[in-house]
């Protein structure tokens, strides 16, 4: 069965649509305007308008993965608990948003978290002061947390599904309480799904610039919007390519770690 | 043997991708958003004979960053003046035969006239709509008349005033208030525009183009930048009433959407044809009433039997608005990243 023309279609693929563009983009990246090496796109991330929309992408995707995980864990266990199987109604309901455009679904958050919103309305209806939710950090996390949880749920879910019911009553027979099946058993054979969860939250999270452009109102800068910028508005594409080099590094040492420790904890990440 | 048979497939896709399509009577046109109706389109296949692949973008930007890396070869692009300046710049447009294009006579001396402002011997553009940047507020919400862009920096209307996520428009807000020019690339000026604009921000509901007319809307913002003809849209999609346009008294800018053939285009006659067809006066009048942009074209301005439409600022800005408004030109690289760095600042706080 060894037939690896059957390959060739994704070899194809790699090289035109994976391979080119990153060299591309380190092609711009490490040159200038006239076509000289330089170092001076990647040094630009010192610069300190840069660093803080850096430092903000970073704090939001950590906020965002973080609170995924606190909803998706237990959500998870409670979908395991339920003897749902894959093609159940509920994981349906869970993949179904999976299906709208991104986009429309950030879209939708801005009509409801708007001045007049929706849930302004309903506020004001019952007697309270209108908030202003739209246009501020935690919209942008809020709109995150709604796009990606289910790139949390499913591997987690995943994960759990696959622990073996006859592991858990042995641990049981043997005298561990709950805390413990938990502690030992549980926690450490999902692990690979919860690592594969982190970084499919963390990493789409982190370089996003729709979100923050929808619902921050281009009132807040991250990573990802000075690489569009510099892309779509000033034409700076080696400026935009050195800022993209450096979000690439920061992605890839994270799942680096993630993958590492997913290794260590048994099992390649699912998904 | 395998390997290299996978590289000779690669590199032939790739060739076939660039390769596609470039049938003589085939026009492809890129334009700016919501300008075009489909009917005229297939009224043009029509008479003609030539097939339209016909495409839009938000903003000129985009329109220049898809053309110039060079993907698509675009017979026709539809985009605003100081791009049109930029292209003309980097040598990527072909001067139109007007001998084929005489319905350009349709086309009001005055826009041929603004257009010499980014291309100095009409040789490479048509205008096809135009307007202004102005103030539109709720005047519902706001019970005085707004007059200067200073209104956008009144603390009374916190929270509800939308700015404009196009840097040059902003900052042309800032800049004219201060008295300067909207072509300012003086980085002592801008940088006191920034300083404007910083203490604004904590005011500004948010930068938009397009949504700002969905929160006008909404009534979630009272007043907001807007373009004239997009003043008009929204004015039209609720109680007219409600609503004014207003173009600042310190001056604002003028711009103009123009027509252009770029020098990739294999079929300049059909090009030629085609941009005669849309100046053709039933055509535009038929465009106009889709569009509802204030037109260049002169037969359809004064064939309009609705007086009050062409008082209408949001619309036709008056001739005494015009007058204080300059057309923007185009940055160049230093100016471009000047701007960029100053937008970046703005964000960023």
């Amino acid at each position: 069965m060894n037939k690896p023309h059957l390959a060739t279609p994704y070899v194809v693929w790699i090289i035109g649509f994976t391979v080119l563009p990153l060299l591309f983009v380190l092609y711009y990246g490490l040159t200038d305007a006239s076509g000289n090496f330089t170092l001076a796109n990647i040094a630009a991330i010192a610069d300190p308008i840069h660093l803080k929309a850096l430092w903000l992408s970073l704090l939001l995707a950590f906020i965002a993965t973080t609170v995924c995980l606190i909803i998706a864990y237990p959500l998870a266990m409670i979908m395991r608990k339920l003897n749902l199987s894959k093609g159940s109604f509920i994981v349906m309901l869970l993949i179904l948003p999976m299906w709208m455009n991104h986009l429309l679904k950030t879209l939708a958050w801005q009509l409801l978290l708007s001045n007049n919103g929706i849930f302004n309305t309903i506020f004001v209806a019952l007697g309270m002061e209108p908030v202003q939710m739209l246009n501020t950090s935690g919209a942008i996390v809020l709109g995150m947390i709604y796009d990606f949880l289910p790139f949390m749920i499913l591997p987690i879910f995943n994960a759990l599904t696959r622990i073996d019911k006859d592991v858990i009553d042995a641990a049981r027979d043997l005298g561990a309480n709950s805390l413990t099946v938990f502690r030992r058993i549980i926690l450490p054979l999902s692990m690979p799904g919860i690592i594969s969860g982190i970084t499919m939250v963390f990493v789409p999270s982190m370089t996003s610039f729709v979100i923050s452009d929808i619902l921050g109102g281009g009132k807040i800068l991250l990573i990802g919007n000075v690489i569009e910028q510099e892309f779509n508005k000033t034409f700076n594409w080696h400026l935009g390519s050195g800022i993209s080099i450096i979000l690439m590094i920061f992605v890839i040492a994270s799942m680096s770690l993630m993958s590492r420790r997913g290794d260590k904890e048994g099992g390649a990440a699912l998904w | 043997m395998k390997k290299i048979f996978a590289v000779v497939l690669t590199i032939a896709c790739l060739f076939a991708f660039t390769a596609c399509g470039s049938d003589a009577e085939t026009l492809k046109i890129i334009s700016l958003g919501e300008y075009m109706s489909y009917d005229v389109l297939e009224q043009f296949t029509e008479e003609t004979g030539i097939e339209i692949k016909y495409e839009e973008a938000p903003t000129s930007e985009e329109i220049y960053t898809k053309y110039m890396s060079g993907g698509l070869d675009y017979d026709l692009i539809c985009i605003s003046d100081y791009m049109i300046e930029k292209l003309i710049a980097a040598g990527e447009l072909a001067e139109i035969n007007f001998d084929n294009v005489p319905n350009v006579a349709n086309i009001k001396d005055i826009y041929m006239e603004n257009s010499k402002d980014f291309d100095p011997e009409n040789k490479y553009s048509i205008p096809y709509f135009w307007g202004t940047l102005g103030i539109f507020y709720n005047t519902e919400m706001i019970d005085e008349p707004i007059t200067k862009w200073a209104d956008l920096w009144q603390e009374k209307y916190s929270g509800k005033i939308i700015m404009m996520s196009s840097m040059r428009d902003t900052f042309a807000a800032a800049l004219a208030q201060l008295g300067y020019s909207i072509n300012s690339t003086d980085e002592k000026e801008l940088n006191e525009a920034l300083q404007l604009l910083l203490a604004q921000k904590p005011l500004v509901m948010a930068y938009y183009v397009d949504e700002a007319v969905d929160e006008m809307l909404l009534g979630s913002a009272a007043i907001s930048m807007m373009y004239s003809g997009q003043a008009y849209y929204t004015m039209s999609l609720a109680d007219h009433d409600n609503f004014a346009f207003v173009v600042p008294e310190e001056g604002s800018n003028i711009w103009i959407d123009s027509y252009v053939i770029t020098n990739r285009c294999d079929n300049k006659e059909a090009a030629e044809k085609f941009l005669n067809f849309i100046n053709r006066e039933d055509i535009a009048t038929q465009l106009f009433e889709e569009v509802m942009y204030a037109t260049a074209n002169e037969l359809v301005y004064d064939a309009i039997e609705d007086e009050e439409l062409k008082l209408e600022e949001a619309l036709f800005p008056q001739d005494a608005s015009v007058d204080r408004c300059d057309v923007f030109k185009a940055l160049d690289d230093t100016g471009m990243e000047l701007y960029s760095k100053l937008w970046k600042q703005l964000k960023a706080e």
